[in-house]
């Protein structure tokens, strides 16, 4: 448990119970829960609800940043896979609709990781490349309709519920604890901080880095077409102009906050969800508080910034030294 | 064969280009944005529609929401020695010059669904647009007179922060409802035109109204959003269409399918045929030399269940929404 969560996550948790009870106070019925058609029903479960899409991308995201890479295009990959899933969800069963969303994910992954794993691109512009191309495609699909369907087993995954729980939350917690198992489990997660850290060396030292690299797009690829299937099956229709536009700048932000650096080399799976758990905490907050919307941008920036001064190595170092300096002076 | 036959018949087959299928054909060249949405798309295959039914030719660029695409366009438009452009400007600034080129060619350029800036209004025969303030204060009319006089909190789902569409739409609306004093918007956030950004707001403003007692209608700024927040409300296992009312812009053909259902009451639309008034302005313009008003408004009509939603979603499916 200690490798899942280690003790640098204070400062997100502390995080997150600040906006939970700023939220409180905008919303006093914040905490409020009753059953609804068998499933919760509150603002609490609309933050884990909500904040699904980008606590996937957030999963694949961290293990690429892990790498020293990014990957811009999940959000493309999104609105690809959701445009699939609702093109076939009305005359394929809910397994064929799965295997081929998740696995144009896996296709796009394999593209982003052969960009940069085999030819040696930027990460920046070689998932940019997809980013561009991956709505277009999405728009080809769809023939730039919003493409509807009422499959019910697709349907029941966006809406429906497992013990309460909305289905996208449960499938989140599904795929935190697999990845979590996979990389943590075994030693694939310290050779890919290795690949993160120093490519190089971690290759002389006989890490098969091209490998890692490959593997972690394909990952991220698959959850971002997981993700996308969630969107399509939460407002039953394909919205290829829409579907996760700008998310995989949420996404990055979200791996930011859970304390992982863009140079690499480590990173916490944990801290990355409960990033998007915050982010989504503060947009339902702003929501539930009545204030016009212009204000919505400004509030989500102040906020940002605050969460990640928390982290500042710099600044904290800084509280400790006035700190010191007032105990000696006392 | 010699070179002088070659020039000849080159020569012969240009002119035969160069002539009108059919003399007194109107040949018409039409620069559209490109496929932005399901509205654009059905703009784009009504505009063929309306063409063909008066039998114009009528010459279509997609211009992929590139004003510079725009400008090639016409040029060529203006090099084919077309009878008049159709323009859906994609921004309204910077078409000062290629419109000029136009002037001097003698060919009339008539504006599609959104207007230039000011300084440009010599520059083409006529706009035909719809006017968003209009929209919203027919949604607000509707509202109040369905209410009545018993007190109705609404909430509102606004379009994109700074769209000019967003802003005329809650003018109008405002303007509607400020005459009743039973009305009163209770909340508004942004839904950014999108259904599952209107049914995230939607499940926020359930939540923060007491679960959803206390609204008594929902404003939309286009059917889409209204689309995601009437899903939302079912959830909450609330009735859209009979506990809250639904009032929402755009007349998009899934709107119609939730009337159906008994899940949405009204929508004002945003009709998809701006070509047919412009291609009448033309042919008057042509043939008699009338000039036309700089603006041609047209019709936000408003539609409940009451006017067969089924046949209009029949009728509205295949347009490419």
């Amino acid at each position: 448990m200690t490798a899942l969560l280690p003790r640098r996550g204070l400062a997100q948790i502390l995080a997150l119970i600040v906006i939970l009870a700023v939220d409180r106070v905008v919303s006093p019925q914040f905490f409020d829960l009753r059953l609804q058609d068998g499933r919760l029903f509150g603002s609490v479960i609309d933050v884990l609800n909500r904040g699904t899409p980008v606590a996937l991308l957030s999963l694949g995201m961290v293990l690429v940043i892990a790498t020293r890479g990014i990957d811009l295009s999940v959000g493309a990959v999104m609105a690809i896979a959701g445009a699939i899933a609702a093109s076939l969800a009305d005359s394929h069963g809910l397994p064929v609709v799965l295997a081929a969303a998740l696995g144009a994910g896996l296709v796009c992954g394999l593209w982003n990781g052969f960009l940069v794993a085999v030819l040696g691109m930027q990460p920046i512009v070689a998932t940019l490349i997809l980013m561009v191309a991956g709505r277009g495609i999405a728009q080809l699909i769809t023939e730039g309709r919003i493409v509807t369907f009422s499959s019910p087993d697709l349907v029941w995954l966006g809406n429906g519920a497992v013990l309460g729980l909305p289905v996208p939350v449960a499938i989140a917690l599904c795929m935190l604890i697999l990845t979590g198992v996979v990389v943590r489990g075994s030693a694939l997660g310290l050779l890919i901080e290795a690949t993160g850290g120093n490519a190089r060396a971690s290759e002389l030292a006989g890490v098969g880095t091209r490998a890692m690299i490959l593997a972690v797009y394909v990952w991220c690829g698959v959850c971002a077409a997981l993700a996308g299937v969630i969107a399509a099956a939460d407002i039953m229709g394909a919205d290829a102009n829409n579907a996760g536009l700008w998310l995989e700048l949420d996404a990055i932000l979200a791996v930011v906050i859970g304390g992982t650096s863009l140079f690499g080399g480590r990173f916490s799976l944990v801290l990355a969800v409960l990033g998007a758990l915050i982010i989504q905490t503060m947009n339902t907050g702003i929501l539930l508080s009545g204030y016009p919307p212009e204000f919505n941008l400004l509030v989500k920036a102040v906020v940002v910034l605050a969460v990640l001064l928390l982290q500042s190595p710099k600044l904290t170092g800084f509280a400790g030294i006035v700190a010191r300096l007032r105990r000696t002076k006392a | 064969m010699t070179l002088k036959a070659l020039f000849a018949a080159s020569a012969t087959a240009a002119l035969l280009l160069a002539l009108p299928a059919n003399a007194g054909q109107l040949t018409i060249g039409f620069s559209q944005i490109g496929s932005e949405s399901g509205w654009r798309a059905a703009e784009t295959s009504v505009s063929k529609q309306e063409a063909a039914k008066r039998k114009v030719n009528l010459k279509i660029a997609d211009a992929q929401q590139k004003q510079e695409n725009q400008i090639k366009a016409i040029r060529s438009f203006i090099a084919q020695n077309v009878d008049a452009i159709f323009l859906a400007p994609v921004v309204s600034t910077g078409w000062d010059s290629v419109l000029k080129e136009a002037k001097e060619a003698k060919i009339p350029v008539v504006l599609l669904d959104r207007d230039i800036d000011p300084s440009g209004k010599e520059l083409y025969l006529t706009a035909v647009t719809s006017d968003s303030v209009h929209e919203g204060e027919v949604a607000g009319d509707w509202l109040a007179k369905t209410v009545g006089a018993k007190a109705c909190n609404i909430v509102e789902l606004q379009g994109t922060v700074g769209a000019s569409v967003a802003t005329n739409r809650k003018k109008g609306f405002d303007t509607a409802i400020a005459k009743h004093a039973n009305l009163k918007v209770v909340r508004s956030q942004t839904g950014d035109f999108t259904r599952a950004k209107g049914k995230e707001v939607m499940e926020s403003f359930i939540k923060a109204e007491g679960g959803g007692k206390s609204i008594c209608a929902v404003y939309a700024h286009n059917d889409d959003m209204m689309v995601g927040a009437i899903q939302a409300m079912k959830e909450a296992g609330l009735k859209p269409g009979k506990d809250v009312l639904t009032v929402s812009i755009d007349a998009v053909p899934d709107i119609f399918k939730a009337m159906v259902a008994g899940e949405a009451n009204a929508t004002v639309e945003l009709t998809p045929n701006m070509a047919g008034p412009a291609l009448d302005v033309v042919a008057a313009f042509k043939d008699k030399g009338t000039v036309p008003p700089k603006w041609i408004q047209t019709e936000s009509k408003l539609y409940t269940a009451a006017d067969d939603p089924q046949k209009i979603y029949d009728s509205k499916k295949g347009l490419g929404y």
